[in-house]
Parts: C-alpha cells; sequence; structure tokens
C-alpha cells in the first residue's frame, strides 16, 4: 500500500438512525461507515429491513441520521446549510427500484431528463433540451422517446430514462437503490452494460453506492462490497476477495444460500437457517449469535466491532469467531 | 410413451386470448401443450409478458375476464378439468391441485389469523373436524419451517415479514393435500437465505409426497436448483423443453441461449460487458408472421421469416421449436 491512501469521495461515519413503529422503536443503523473512491462502485448487500435504503437516504440527505457523519467531496454534507445544500445536489444522482413510481407520469420523456438542469439553473432552454437528447442517446433510447410519457415506455426503457435523468448534472455520485432488480434478465444485462459504459465513459467518472440483492449482479459490477446485517457493516472487501473468501459467517451463510449457476451436485451443504431476529428487540451481543453455526458463548454478550482484518489489507469484518482463523 | 403411465397433468394445445390493441381478440398463450409426471418439479420460463401466469391459471380453469381459454384440453389425474361442473373445479383448487399465486399481497384474507385459514382449506378438502383441522394447520405451519408455529398461527398477515408470508401461502397450497403445487413466482419477494430455504422445503416435499410442481420463475438459478425438466416460453409459445441438465449444458433454442448468456454469474467477473439481448418480447396481437423471436434473434436466416418453426424433437429428450435444427441434418445429409 502506498504511504497515504487517496482522500475518499464520500465517507461515512457511525451512522446511528431509530424510528419509531407501532411495535415499539426500530434501530435501522447501528453504527454504519465506509468510504467510496472516486470513479468506484461499492455495493450494499444484505437481507431485507438490513438497513440498505436507509443508508442511502442518508446520503441523499432524504432522511437524517441521529448520530454519525457524512463527508462528501470534503464538506460536512449533514452540516450544509439549505442553501449550500441545493447548490451541491447536483453533484449526487440518484436511481431506485421501480421506474414506474419514480418518473412523473405527466410529463415527457424529455421534460423528465431536463428537469435536473432546469432546477440547478444549468443552460439556457435550448441548451437544455439539447442535453435532454443527447442523454437520452447515452442512454440508447431512440429520439422518439423525448416526446413520449413514462407509460409509453417499457419498465426496461423507463428504468434507462431514470439514468439518463440521475446523470443529467454530471454528478460524482449515483445512489442506486436496487436499480435492476424489477428486470427480465434480458434488459438487466443491457443496463448493467449500460452503467458500467457510463461510468468509465461519463466526463465526470461517477462513483456509484448501489444496492443489490442479487449476489451474482453485486459480484459482476461493485468494486467494493459491505454487507449489512441488522443495522451494521459486518464485512467489507474487495468483492473478489469477498466472494472468494468470506470471513463473516453471515457473509458465507449469504453466499452459499445463493442459487446454482447450473445444475449438478451441491459441493456446499445447504444452509439451515432460523427466521431473523425481530428489528424491535435485537438480540444482545453479535446480532447474528442466534442463527450463527459458529457462535462462542462471547457472542451472546459483546457487539464485535468492525476492525480491519489483520491478515489481508483492505478487508474489515465484525466477529468474535472469524472463519478460517483457526 | 406407449406403455408408461398418463402423465398426472396433461396440456393440450391451449389457447388464451386478451383483447388487442384495437379491442379485437388475439392470442396471449397459441398451443401450448406439455405433460407433467407425478413427483416431477417442470419450471416454466421467460421474459415478462411471455404468458406464463395465463397458461398456469388456465390449468385451474381461472383465467380472469375479459382474457379468455378458447380452446385446448387440461387433464387432470385422467379427468378433463374444463369439463368439470362448477364444484368440482372447486374442489380441485386447493385440494388436487395447490396454488400460489404471483402476487402474495392479496391472497390471504387480511381479517383472519393464517393458522384459521389454513384450518378451513383443510376442513374443506379434507374433512376433517374443526380441532384435527386446527392441529394439521400448525403441523403445516412447521411443515414450512414458519418460526415459533404455536404463536404465529394466531398472526395475521399484516404481522408477518414477506418470508413468512410466503411460506403461510405454501403452508396454504399444500395444507389440502394436492399431487400438484403450481407456484407462480414462489420465491421472487425473499431474501437468497428465505428463498434456499422454500427451495429446500418444495424438494423435501417431492421426494416425500411425490409431489409435482409447476414453478413458474424469472430467475434461471432458481431453475438450476429444483427442476426436473424446463418450459421455455416466448411470445406465448413453448421454444424449447428439455431435461435441466441438457437445458443449461446444450440449450437448443437461441432464446434458451439467449436467456442464459445474460446472467450476469454466466459472465467472467472481470469481464467488461455481460452479453445482451436486444429489444423486447412481442405483445400479443404485434407478433411477428415468422418465428416470434426472429426480430431478436441473432442467428436468424431467410426461413424465419416467412415461416413458424413448430416444436420438434431435437434428441436426448429435448424439443424445440428453431429452423435451424431442420438445417443441420440438411447440411450433413447430401
Ligand atoms: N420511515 C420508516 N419508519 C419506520 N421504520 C422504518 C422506516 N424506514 C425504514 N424502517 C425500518 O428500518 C429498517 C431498515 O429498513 P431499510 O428500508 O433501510 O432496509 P433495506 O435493507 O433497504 O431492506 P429491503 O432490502 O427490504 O429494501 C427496517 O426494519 C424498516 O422496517
Ligand atoms: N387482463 C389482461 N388484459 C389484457 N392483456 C393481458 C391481461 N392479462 C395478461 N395480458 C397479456 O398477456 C400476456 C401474457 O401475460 P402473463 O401475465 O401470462 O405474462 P407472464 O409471462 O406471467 O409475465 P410476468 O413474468 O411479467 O409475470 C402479456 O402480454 C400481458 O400483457
Ligand atoms: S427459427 Fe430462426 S429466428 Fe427463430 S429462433 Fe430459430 S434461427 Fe432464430
Ligand atoms: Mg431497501
Ligand atoms: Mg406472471
Amino acid at each position: 500500500m502506498s504511504a497515504s491512501p487517496p482522500v475518499p469521495l464520500l465517507s461515512v461515519r457511525d451512522l446511528h438512525k431509530t424510528f419509531a413503529s407501532r411495535a415499539g422503536p426500530v434501530t435501522a443503523l447501528h453504527g454504519v461507515g465506509f468510504d467510496l473512491a472516486a470513479g468506484s462502485t461499492l455495493a450494499l448487500v444484505g437481507e431485507s429491513g438490513s438497513g440498505k435504503t436507509t443508508t442511502a437516504r442518508v446520503v441523499l440527505r432524504l432522511a437524517t441520521p441521529d448520530r454519525g457523519s457524512v463527508v462528501f467531496d470534503g464538506a460536512d454534507w449533514l452540516g450544509l446549510p439549505a442553501r449550500e445544500l441545493n447548490r451541491r445536489r447536483r453533484d449526487v444522482g440518484v436511481v431506485f427500484q421501480d421506474p414506474a413510481t419514480s418518473l412523473d407520469p405527466r410529463l415527457t420523456i424529455g421534460e423528465i431528463v431536463a428537469e435536473p438542469l432546469a432546477i440547478h439553473g444549468i443552460g439556457a432552454r435550448a441548451e437544455r433540451r439539447a442535453r435532454a437528447a443527447a442523454l437520452v442517446a447515452s442512454v440508447e433510447l431512440p429520439a422518439s422517446a423525448l416526446a413520449r410519457l413514462p407509460r409509453e415506455l417499457s419498465g426496461g426503457q423507463r428504468q434507462r430514462v431514470a439514468i439518463a435523468r440521475a446523470l443529467a448534472t454530471e454528478p460524482r455520485l449515483v445512489v442506486l437503490d436496487e436499480p435492476v432488480s424489477a428486470l427480465d434478465v434480458s434488459v438487466r444485462s443491457q443496463i448493467l452494460n449500460l452503467l458500467r459504459d457510463l461510468q468509465r465513459g461519463a466526463p465526470s467518472r461517477p462513483a456509484y453506492l448501489f444496492i443489490g440483492h442479487d449476489l451474482s449482479v453485486v459480484r459482476w459490477i461493485a468494486d467494493r462490497t459491505a454487507v449489512m446485517y441488522m443495522g451494521r457493516i459486518v464485512e467489507e472487501a474487495p468483492t473478489p476477495v469477498l466472494f472468494a473468501s468470506p470471513r463473516h459467517p453471515y457473509t458465507a451463510l449469504l453466499l452459499a444460500s445463493r442459487p446454482r449457476e447450473t445444475p449438478g451436485p451441491r459441493s456446499l451443504p445447504r444452509p439451515v437457517l432460523t427466521e431473523p431476529p425481530s428489528p424491535v428487540d435485537p438480540p444482545p451481543g453479535c446480532p447474528f449469535h442466534p442463527r450463527c453455526a459458529f457462535a462462542r458463548p462471547v457472542c451472546a454478550q459483546e457487539m464485535p466491532a468492525l476492525v480491519s482484518d489483520p491478515t489481508e489489507s483492505g478487508r474489515s469484518v465484525a466477529c468474535h469467531a472469524p472463519l478460517g482463523d483457526d | 410413451m406407449s406403455g408408461a403411465a398418463a402423465p398426472l397433468l396433461s396440456v393440450h394445445a391451449l389457447t388464451i386470448a386478451v383483447p388487442g390493441p384495437s379491442g379485437e381478440e388475439v392470442p396471449a398463450v397459441d398451443a401450448v401443450s406439455f405433460d407433467i409426471g407425478a413427483g416431477e418439479i417442470v419450471a416454466l420460463v421467460g421474459e415478462s409478458g411471455c404468458g406464463k401466469t395465463l397458461t398456469s391459471l388456465a390449468l385451474v380453469d381461472l383465467v380472469p375476464p375479459p382474457v379468455r381459454l378458447i380452446s385446448g384440453d387440461v387433464f387432470f389425474a385422467g379427468r378433463d378439468v374444463r369439463a368439470l361442473p362448477a364444484r368440482e373445479k372447486e374442489r380441485l383448487r386447493g385440494g388436487g391441485i395447490g396454488l400460489v399465486f404471483q402476487e402474495p399481497a392479496t391472497a390471504l384474507d387480511p381479517v383472519r389469523t393464517i393458522g384459521r385459514e389454513l384450518a378451513e382449506v383443510i376442513e374443506r378438502h379434507r374433512g376433517l373436524s374443526r380441532k384435527a383441522a386446527a392441529v394439521e394447520a400448525e403441523r403445516w405451519l412447521k411443515r414450512v419451517s414458519l418460526p415459533d408455529p404455536g404463536r404465529q398461527r394466531n398472526a395475521f398477515p399484516h404481522q408477518l415479514s414477506g418470508g413468512m408470508r410466503q411460506r403461510a401461502l405454501l403452508a396454504l397450497a399444500l395444507a389440502g393435500g394436492p399431487r400438484l403445487l403450481v407456484a407462480d413466482e414462489p420465491t421472487a419477494a425473499l431474501d437468497v437465505t428465505v428463498q434456499a430455504q422454500v427451495l429446500g422445503l418444495l424438494l423435501a416435499l417431492r421426494d416425500e409426497l411425490s409431489l409435482a410442481v409447476l414453478l413458474v420463475t424469472h430467475d434461471l438459478g432458481v431453475v438450476a436448483e429444483v427442476a426436473d425438466r424446463v418450459l421455455v416460453m416466448y411470445a406465448g409459445e413453448i421454444v424449447e423443453s428439455a431435461p435441466v441438465n441438457e437445458l443449461f449444458a446444450r440449450p437448443r433454442h437461441p432464446y434458451t441461449r439467449a436467456l442464459l448468456g445474460a446472467r450476469p454469474g454466466s459472465a467472467p467477473p472481470d469481464s467488461a460487458r455481460l452479453s445482451a439481448l436486444r429489444g423486447a418480447v412481442p405483445e400479443p396481437g404485434r407478433r411477428p408472421p415468422g418465428c416470434s423471436f426472429e426480430p431478436r434473434c441473432g442467428e436468424a436466416f431467410g426461413r424465419c421469416v416467412a415461416a413458424r418453426p413448430i416444436l420438434v424433437p431435437a434428441g436426448a429428450g429435448t424439443e424445440a421449436a428453431c429452423f435451424l435444427l431442420d438445417r443441420v441434418p440438411q447440411v450433413r445429409v447430401p
């Protein structure tokens, strides 16, 4: 490793967030932290309710954490005053899972894509129109799409529109929350290719915070992967390292649960599972211990901290008994 | 197939029409035929809009108007399903054939506990007393690995997580003692860990009860995991039918090859691009006159535009509908 690692584009530290629910308070985030380097992709994976979207919403400043900090491009992102925030929002784009509900049904595709430019006062009207046309072309939609309404497009086409819109202001960071989960395999691979081409080819070379539950997608697109479990990051590593040798038992369980790529006898034992614990009443100690096959007495008492792995640079794991340690 | 026992389910030339772009009826499912044997897990795959849900609804004569089952036969355990009197059809649904629908949110009664709903299915289809049915209901909740079934049977659907709801639905579909389970995307909304558990359960039930399954899914990983045989559907037709190993090892139809090639997991992790399938499934009424796949097919040639290929045997227990299959022997035999 070089003496001083480059300053990350996005630096998230110790995010905490508790929601009120009818069953009682739910701690959605419990000390989440990570770095994202400029022009690279970090994936957040983990089961439903583990806090992926809440993390994304904090980064987008759509939710306020109870505690913690976000440094984006050198600025204290959560502390930015409203005026400054509005000025800098153009640096962050977002694509949600469901293109049907995230696009304004009354606007044409051209208007939808040009809207962020208008909001940020970028260019004159004619320039904005030309830029929208270029964006629509860059996501490989025909120019005829510009005059159409969202409902006149297919799901995959609408997701392309959402991506074009997210990239309109040449953001340095794009948050992608399950951007291909609702799409067919065929359309999915088109969109994934597009995302990768845009990251490498767009002038702003955006970094991606990519939320997904399909591990084969994550493996293909992400440089680094962070695994979340009940509001915490339990393991974070370069994607090939994480997939080749998971050290947290939950990561190993996730990987072993993946359906196979081709039929044939299973090399890994089929995981035996219990239901995830209730988010309202999390277990003491390591939140994974009731489901963990490797738990020791200490696991029921003390929460293990996320620490960098002494045996491998670039990997962090939060476990009292990481796999491969004995 | 002479000498073999009749299959459990036999579907012949099923044609289903939907209202087309200008109001007239157009076929969404076109002359679909297939069999399912006892204890066999058959996957039905294809992109969105190919006709998978309509085909599975037709098995129990449940296509929703204005959609209409125009022609074709469905034989289940030797009985002509379409000709059954209404009451018999009711008994078949949830009795001989268990159903898990694609929209799980709407499939459970919001005002009854899952234990009560399950017990009613058991009373209705298996003639047990109310008390015996309640015991049997709890046994099924345990069977589908719902945690703490003694307590959860008193839960209302909204109090369960998505994964727990899906398992309750599976219990509901199975408790009537069906010989065939028709499950439409039963794991699409589940985390991979829960998905693995539900798939494991299906395999166990097949082994223990000789349960046959028609599994409708987009997910070829799920297919690789559990299916014995695969039906690939494109634009309302079955374009390939093959044993699962044969399908993954030697796909016959260009559409099957494209679906397999588009999986991110099939690409080496460091590859710059995934192979993609351009365009979209043509809507009913807008299908081309020749092979439906021709506009998207990378291997199309002259004949594909003019004529429509039909399913023909393609070796090793497979069938496929593609003119390339005819061409191969023509090239080899001078
Ligand atoms: N606005 C809210 N009010 C109350 N609880 C919330 C709210 N938003 C999220 N939660 C709770 O916080 C936890 C984390 O939710 P979050 O949406 O971040 O999970 P996720 O990892 O994105 O899950 P999924 O994979 O299902 O999208 C869950 O228990 C959820 O129910
Ligand atoms: N009620 C309806 N009215 C008009 N068209 C319909 C209706 N129901 C289905 N269709 C059309 O019939 C075709 C087949 O639909 P079906 O629901 O069977 O597809 P599917 O393969 O199950 O797709 P998905 O994977 O999205 O569930 C589609 O083109 C669909 O738009
Ligand atoms: S018949 Fe022709 S167009 Fe159709 S799949 Fe075969 S090669 Fe492609
Ligand atoms: Mg989410
Ligand atoms: Mg369907």
